[in-house]
């Protein structure tokens, strides 16, 4: 079995800070991560592996940098990982980065399982999965909560819709996006410490790939962002007063003025 | 293509550094210097009085042109009915249409959908429908190939559908086959008047930024948007329109995948999204049990039961009920945050609801800032006196 899992490296933006002067990002003190929906993938490729034997091939489209992410996911269960970087692959859209990922992930040849996380916590559109398993030409299912079994070329999973799990089969090979209820990811080993530290890392850029320059980053892009801006707050609520019971009465009272609620 | 600096016209100011949103840029030695994650948005462009930055725009091709007229809806259904979002996206739709001068269609796949009829009332020039008992169930194939072979012969130049389990997971491939750009969960779409282009604009960055993106090429543009973000119209009976019923070619129309079997996992009689009221915990809960004062609010007052994040995480309701950035985002007339500190992830969810009441035990939580009623207090206290209050009348 053949699993490859596709991840990025994001700045680890649950604690982000708005400087009140500049009205900007502050990134003092905020590290790269994996993305944390990534490190969900990446576990359940490394338990298909142990399962079902295989091998599990990290890849990742970024700077320079994002060769720290791969790293860490040797350390904790991926047997190879691959950077895809060049200055042509920045400013990429969804679009132009499944087609960067496509390209590399014909270029393993050997693939059965790809797996995405949903989305990342920086971009947060979920669109890299769908869109590679189209430039691949191979079946889709998203939002997958538990692989149930993989025989004979197919896998059968459980996915999260809205008010409740569909089971679903495909065929292989197939991509698939995971959430974060799939599993609950490893630690790393002293072994796979060790294995991180002294790991080789290609980097294919987009010689290597032989991609259309066109096709890639900026320029591979259809979307354009062209204003980014902070979401304004207007705040004109009312702290209830009083004690405990004048609180909830006046509270029902308001709701019941603004006929929210029914009643005397 | 991309961003160049001229270090030669740098004086080192510093006046772009605080125009990045992102804050990527830095003085070293008197000069500037961009770190990696820049969406070229031009901001510091801009702030430079010495034309030191300089963003190389694409080669852009020209105008995808007038070919691709129209703007379309995607209209889910299930069970044969149609969700929410399809009439909300359909308001929006028929704004944008009338913008722009051109016709709103609504493309609508399913089986025994009565509803067409309904969706002229609410503003449709035309709707496509394709009915076919296969495709009554969500299958994703199905739907990607039925779409692009609509959109390719009738060229549209917007598409949107709704940013439901089932439209982030078919529309990117939809968009990926046509080779056009697609923006997820858009908050807000408007006609740029210059331009006649679509500006997309959605959070970003958990919420923490809001991004305006063009699809300036490509067509068609292409947006999902969440459920309740834009509001339903009002109908009207006597407007006209036509039905399209469109062939469902069982030979070109397949499915790899196949749908096994379903599971229902939603424990309440209400559905979140549906709710008029919802009742919702957070953290501050403690755990699963006390949920149950949670339900006994919700029971009083006709409520659905909501949840933010931890409570999700620690297992102590299901996934089903979680409201926020990677849950469900309502939109209800009341909404009751018990517990719950505001993270923006979670604020995502529901800052949009009529009314928002917050019963915080902390003065300084950020649910304060968007709630419309706020209760200083413990949940424990207050959330049994609003059960006694309201059952007494």
């Amino acid at each position: 079995m053949n699993i490859v899992v596709c991840l990025k490296q994001v700045p680890g933006t649950t604690k982000v800070n708005i400087d009140p002067q500049t009205n900007t990002l502050v990134r003092q003190g905020i590290k790269n991560i994996v993305n944390p929906f990534d490190t969900y993938a990446l576990e359940e490729g490394v338990r298909i592996k142990e399962r079902y034997e295989g091998k599990v091939t990290a890849i990742s489209m970024g700077p320079p940098q994002a060769e720290e992410a791969l790293r860490e996911v040797i350390s904790t269960g991926a047997d190879e990982a691959i950077l895809l970087s060049d200055s042509a692959f920045a400013g990429a859209d969804t679009l132009a980065t499944s087609h960067t990922l496509a390209r590399a992930i014909n270029k393993l040849k050997q693939y059965d399982i790809i797996i995405c996380g949903r989305q990342t916590i920086d971009g947060d559109t979920g669109q890299v999965g769908p869109e590679l398993a189209e430039m691949l030409g191979i079946p889709f299912v998203a939002y997958v909560s538990k692989i149930e079994e993989i025989d004979n070329g197919y896998m059968r999973v459980k996915r999260m819709v809205e008010d409740g799990h569909e089971v679903i089969e495909t065929p292989l090979p197939t991509v698939i996006t995971v959430v974060k209820e799939i599993n609950v990811p490893r630690l790393p080993s002293l072994r796979g410490l060790a294995k991180a530290r002294s790991a080789v890392i290609p980097i294919w850029t987009a010689q290597e790939l032989g991609v259309d320059k066109n096709m890639v980053g900026l320029s591979g892009s259809a979307t354009r962002v062209i204003r980014v801006f902070f979401p304004q707050r207007v705040h004109h609520g009312e702290i209830l007063q009083g004690d405990l019971e004048s609180q909830a009465n006046s509270l029902i009272d308001k709701l019941r003025e603004a006929k929210i609620i029914s009643g005397s | 293509m991309g961003i160049q600096i001229d270090l030669d016209k740098c004086v080192g100011c510093g006046e772009c550094l605080s125009s990045c949103p992102f804050g990527l840029l830095e003085i070293i030695a008197e000069k500037v210097y961009l770190r990696e994650g820049c969406t070229f948005c031009g901001a510091c462009q801009e702030a430079c009085d010495y034309q030191a930055i300089l963003i190389e725009a694409a080669a852009e091709a020209p105008a995808a042109g007038d070919s691709y007229r129209g703007v379309w809806v995607f209209a889910e259904q299930r069970n044969g009915k149609l969700k929410s979002v399809a009439y909300e996206l359909l308001s929006r739709g028929r704004q944008l249409a009338d913008t722009l001068g051109t016709e709103l269609c609504v493309i609508c796949f399913g089986h025994g959908i009565n509803e067409a009829q309904q969706l002229i009332a609410y503003g449709a020039d035309k709707v496509y429908l394709m009915d076919a008992p296969a495709l009554s169930s969500n299958q994703d194939d199905l739907y990607t190939k039925g779409l692009v072979e609509l959109i390719e012969k009738y060229k549209p130049e917007i598409v949107i559908a709704g940013a439901t389990s089932l439209g982030r997971s078919f529309i990117p491939r939809v968009a990926a086959i046509l080779k056009t750009g697609l923006t997820a969960d858009c908050t807000g779409l408007e006609i740029d008047p210059e331009t006649g282009l679509l500006l997309q604009t959605r959070p970003t960055f958990g919420g923490n930024i809001m991004a305006t993106i063009i699809c300036q090429t490509k067509r068609p543009q292409m947006s999902t948007v969440r459920p309740r973000v834009f509001k339903k119209g009002t109908p009207d009976g006597r407007r006209k329109g036509q039905v399209i019923r469109v062939d469902f070619n069982k030979q070109r129309i397949t499915s790899r995948t196949k749908l096994l079997s379903f599971i229902d996992d939603i424990i309440e009689a209400v559905k979140l999204e549906d709710a008029n009221i919802i009742v919702s915990g957070g953290r501050g809960v403690g755990k699963a049990e006390n949920f149950q004062l949670l339900e006994e609010l919700a029971g009083v007052m006709g409520a659905a039961l909501g949840s933010s994040r931890p409570p999700v995480d620690d297992g102590w309701v299901p996934y089903s009920h979680q409201v926020g950035q990677t849950g469900k985002t309502v939109c209800p007339k009341l909404y009751i945050a018990c517990g719950i500190s505001g993270a923006v992830q979670h604020l995502a969810g529901m800052q949009t609801s009529d009314t928002i009441v917050a019963i915080n035990n902390d003065p300084d939580a950020p649910i304060f800032e968007v709630a419309s009623y706020g209760i200083v207090g413990d949940l424990f206290k207050v959330v049994p006196m609003l059960i006694k209050k309201l059952k007494n009348d």
